[in-house]
């Protein structure tokens, strides 16, 4: 049977979807701030920017940049009404101490047991870059990735043990992929969602992995 | 009567050498105190300082400001959490030209261990970087690790410095100081870390106007300010 998998919007509209209103979330550079653009408008999630912001609201529109309000990724955001500014200390003790209730990341590579990999290629040619990957990936009560499941050459991102120097240890709970949703486990990795006409059988055979179905 | 503010950052840099550790803070766009990097970089030519070792979340951009310090080949070492960046290619020439040390530090150790020297705190355990290659002294060697109630952490130390240069808001001539939305930044952590602290601040205040309740970095934390008027905020 044939399937398509799912867009990078509707990848993020499925991890909005599972975000539960009061939380406070981090989302990683790149794919995952597209989360913010599916969080109900109605709903009070509340954004934590590493550099010192809780609260933080969308891109201002053009010509009203305030390049002292900065997100991560170093763009000019916003500051929604309720919103902090608190120093680079105090910011990563709310990701430490476990304040944040979820925090999605991107990724080079996740084992079943929830290691991850994705601040440094390894490569020797490649100069190394962390900034708050460490931090974020052991920090948040449950941390989440976002990623398509294949490489561009179709090899599983999803692996049984990482090739790439690690972020953290067992620290992902839940890998959420263009193909499926899996969740990290002691007992190994859970399928609970995948999109249609993709059987298990198959998303084995792709990931060459063992998976246990919670649909 | 005490009065921080003095005319330049040359003249608050006067007393720099060659070998001193200096904090710069900023993150992206926020809070990089352009001037008085600029007036360090005059300081270092004029008196042919060298060696010098820089603590900062990133390694330069472009040509201008820390790049611009970067190229002259007086910094020997560079400890940071993010150096790699598009336009970070003054870095990334001297690191592959070996001209240049790195030590790099998860940005919420960094952080940490800048609050830690700030704080006189000893060393503490993190969780940060546990079983990663960043869990590893610059030699190679295994940093210490403890397991804390069964969890896994690692020993770090603190990250003093004999200079801090930040950016501020507001300050008032004790040194108290508010800062500016997310340009806050590393500017309370450093400003508790260094020997000698240097604060930019867009606007000169007197004293008593800067409400109590909402100062950020109370005066002791401040050794000199120097007044640097920002004409718009809009500029990347």
């Amino acid at each position: 049977m044939s399937y398509q998998t799912r867009s990078k919007d509707a990848l993020a509209a499925r991890i909005a979807q599972d975000i539960p209103n009061g939380a406070y979330v981090n989302l990683g550079i790149g794919m995952p701030v597209l989360v913010a653009n599916h969080l109900p408008a109605e709903s009070e999630v509340c954004l934590h920017s590493e550099n010192g912001i809780l609260g933080m609201g969308p891109f201002p529109p053009k010509g009203e940049e305030d390049y002292d309000l900065i997100n991560a990724g170093k763009q000019a955001v916003t500051l929604r009404p309720g919103g902090a500014f608190f120093h680079h200390a105090d910011s990563f003790a709310m990701m430490r101490a476990g304040h944040l209730d979820i925090c999605v990341l991107g990724a080079f590579q996740v084992s079943v047991s929830g290691d991850l990999a994705n601040w440094h290629t390894g490569l020797p040619q490649d100069i190394p870059a962390v900034g708050g990957a460490m931090d974020l990936a052991i920090g948040a009560k449950q941390t989440w990735v976002m990623m398509d499941l294949l490489t561009k050459s179709g090899q599983s991102k999803v692996v049984q043990e990482c090739a790439y120097p690690l972020t953290g240890l067992k620290c992902v709970k839940r890998i959420y992929t263009d193909h499926a949703t899996f969740e990290c486990s002691n007992e190994g990795l859970w399928v609970i969602d995948r999109v249609e006409g993709l059987s298990l059988t198959e998303l084995e055979s792709i990931t060459g992995l063992q998976l246990r179905d919670k649909i | 009567m005490i009065d921080k503010f003095v005319d330049s950052a040359a003249q608050a840099l006067s007393s720099i050498e060659s070998g001193s550790t200096i904090m710069v803070g900023g993150f992206g766009t926020a809070g990089i105190p352009n001037e008085l990097i600029d007036g360090l970089l005059g300081v270092l030519i004029d008196l042919d300082i060298r060696e010098l070792t820089l603590i900062n979340n990133n390694a330069g951009n472009a040509d201008k400001g820390l790049a611009a310090l970067l190229k002259t080949e007086r910094v020997k070492k560079i400890i940071c959490s993010y150096p790699r960046q598009s336009d970070s290619y003054v870095f990334d020439s001297l690191y592959k030209a070996g001209k240049i040390e790195l030590e790099l530090v998860p940005q919420g150790n960094l952080a940490e261990r800048i609050r830690a020297a700030g704080a006189g705190v000893g060393a503490f355990f993190t969780p940060t970087g546990y079983g990663t290659e960043l869990a590893k002294h610059p030699d190679g060697s295994p940093k210490e690790t403890r397991e804390i109630n069964g969890r896994m952490y690692v020993l770090e130390y603190p990250l003093h410095a004999d200079f801090a240069l930040i950016k501020a808001y507001k300050g008032d001539r004790w040194g108290n100081l508010i800062y500016r939305k997310s340009a806050r930044n590393f500017g309370p952590i450093m400003a508790m870390a260094a020997r000698c602290t240097v604060a930019s601040v867009y606007e000169r205040v007197e004293l008593g106007d800067l409400d109590p309740e909402s100062i950020v970095t109370p005066g002791i934390f401040v050794n000199k300010l120097v007044c640097v008027p920002e004409p718009s905020h809009s500029e990347p």
